[in-house]
């Protein structure tokens, strides 16, 4: 059980959505962590992985078959549902609407990346404000750390993965960096996190 | 600075108003991030926007030519042109005349691959391409078929995607760090302004390509534009769209065949 601050755990009750973000190194304590959500969990997952919009990947459907919520690539105005995982598409930003749709956007990359972890942490904050709780893992570049910020500033909770732990630390020390980290958690921490996320919403 | 989605509404009935451009329709998320461009890049806040938009002569211009997404590459989404030379383009054969629709050309890229890939059939004497867009300043781009020569490398990896044996660099001439497309090539092209929101049928055509543009509206205006691209087809012509894009009205999609699933193509087949 991770020790959470009565900050954090204030923070967790009022979410609708976490987000969760990586880039090279940090596949694998993502696709721990999404093993572990419990199946009806009460808020919605919104992930966003660089990954080449070059090469076919089925990370979505190899992640479902091991999963107790719905995994599946976000679609473009589709609703944001409970009690499933929702990835990015490669190749395009991931925007959250008012109405709580998700929207594509194929506009410039940022950070060389698209989709751009601080785009969509950016449009997820404006849109829930502090009902929003995001993860950052390990990544070779300082995408995130924006989007972070953007989230420490809606109010919402900012959880970074331990740097000490993180296979390149390059993306959680950048948010750190910036005072974006409200929860530095290690590995252990983050999947014990998320497999009794629904005790605290 | 920052925007709020409050500050968006009045800045869309503004436009609407002063300008008589109706961005009702485009999704908020993406017009916001859009904006919010803006007003880094001119160094503006939310009043001195308004106050540009509506005094200064050629700012609407310039902020429309910023919130339209222009990116676009030859031959992007190599499969696309694939399936459309193996699936589509031998139905295209048995016309006398094609008529080609390119909406959302931005700066022409997609119009110029098209040209080449029908070329390469022994189809462009033929055709005819309609590349349309809502911003004059790309289409002038579009006309002149010049493009920066570091952009190439990236293209010629597409074209080499696509299966082609000959080489890319057949098509343009190269020289003083740009790459201009063979004349010959341009020759069945033609660049106009028109607006998707607003515009109707202009023509009827056999192939309509119109990619990742209907991502930036909302499901109505989605719907009003595939009513829109749908009269402008011939029976049994051809639509491409976007690979993230869905059809998803049922009316239309009873008049729809898909044809390939992946890259997003149909057929009106009533």
């Amino acid at each position: 059980m991770p020790n959470l601050t009565p900050y954090a755990v204030s923070k967790l009750q009022k979410i609708e959505v976490l987000l969760l973000a990586c880039s090279a190194g940090g596949f694998n304590v993502l696709f721990n962590m999404l093993k572990v959500f419990p199946g009806g969990l009460p808020i919605a997952i919104v992930v966003i992985v660089h990954r080449n919009a070059r090469y076919e990947t089925n990370i979505e459907e190899s992640i479902m078959t091991k999963s107790h919520i719905t995994v599946k690539v976000a679609e473009e105005k589709e609703p944001i549902r409970r009690a499933t995982a929702y990835f990015a598409p490669a190749g395009y930003h991931l925007l959250i609407e008012p109405d709580h749709t998700f929207s594509l956007d194929i506009s410039e990359p940022v950070n060389f990346c698209r989709p751009s972890i601080d785009v969509t942490l950016q449009s997820a904050a404006d849109v829930y404000g502090p009902a929003i709780a995001a993860a950052l893992l390990s990544g070779a570049n300082q995408d995130g750390a924006q989007g972070m910020c953007a989230v420490q500033r809606a109010g919402g909770l900012c959880i970074v993965q331990d740097p000490r732990e993180a296979a390149v630390k390059t993306m959680p020390e950048a948010a750190i960096g910036l005072g974006a980290a409200d929860l530095i958690l290690t590995n252990e921490e983050l999947i014990t996190f998320s497999r009794q996320l629904d005790t605290y919403i | 600075m920052s925007l709020s989605f409050e500050n968006l509404e009045e800045l869309i009935e503004l436009v609407n108003h002063v300008h008589g451009f109706d961005l009702n329709g485009y999704s908020r998320a993406s017009l916001k991030r859009r904006i919010s461009r803006i007003l880094d890049l001119y160094r503006l806040d939310f009043r001195g926007l308004k106050h540009n938009l509506i005094n200064t002569s050629g700012f609407f211009y310039r902020f429309l030519g910023e919130i339209t997404v222009n990116v676009t590459e030859m031959f992007r989404d190599p499969l696309f042109y694939v399936a459309l030379r193996e699936e589509v383009f031998p139905y295209l054969a048995t016309f006398p005349h094609i008529k080609i629709w390119s909406a959302g050309c931005s700066t022409g890229e997609e119009v110029y691959s098209l040209a080449i890939l029908l070329k390469k059939q022994n189809l462009y004497d033929r055709s005819f391409i309609y590349g349309t867009d809502i911003n004059s300043k790309v289409l002038e781009t579009a006309k002149q078929g010049i493009f920066d020569l570091g952009k190439m490398k990236v293209y010629s990896d597409n074209y080499l995607q696509t299966g082609c044996d000959d080489s890319f660099s057949d098509y343009y001439t190269a020289g003083y760090g740009a790459a201009a497309i063979h004349h010959d090539l341009r020759k069945n092209i033609l660049f106009s302004i028109h607006n998707l929101v607003s515009d109707g049928v202009f023509n009827e055509f056999q192939l309509i390509t119109c990619r990742n543009v209907l991502i930036y509206f909302d499901t109505a205006l989605q719907e009003r534009v595939f009513n829109l691209l749908y009269e402008s087809l011939a029976l049994f012509g051809f639509l491409g769209l976007g690979s993230k894009e869905t059809l998803r009205s049922e009316h239309l999609r009873e008049r729809f065949r898909l044809i390939n699933k992946k890259q997003n193509i149909y057929q009106k087949i009533a």
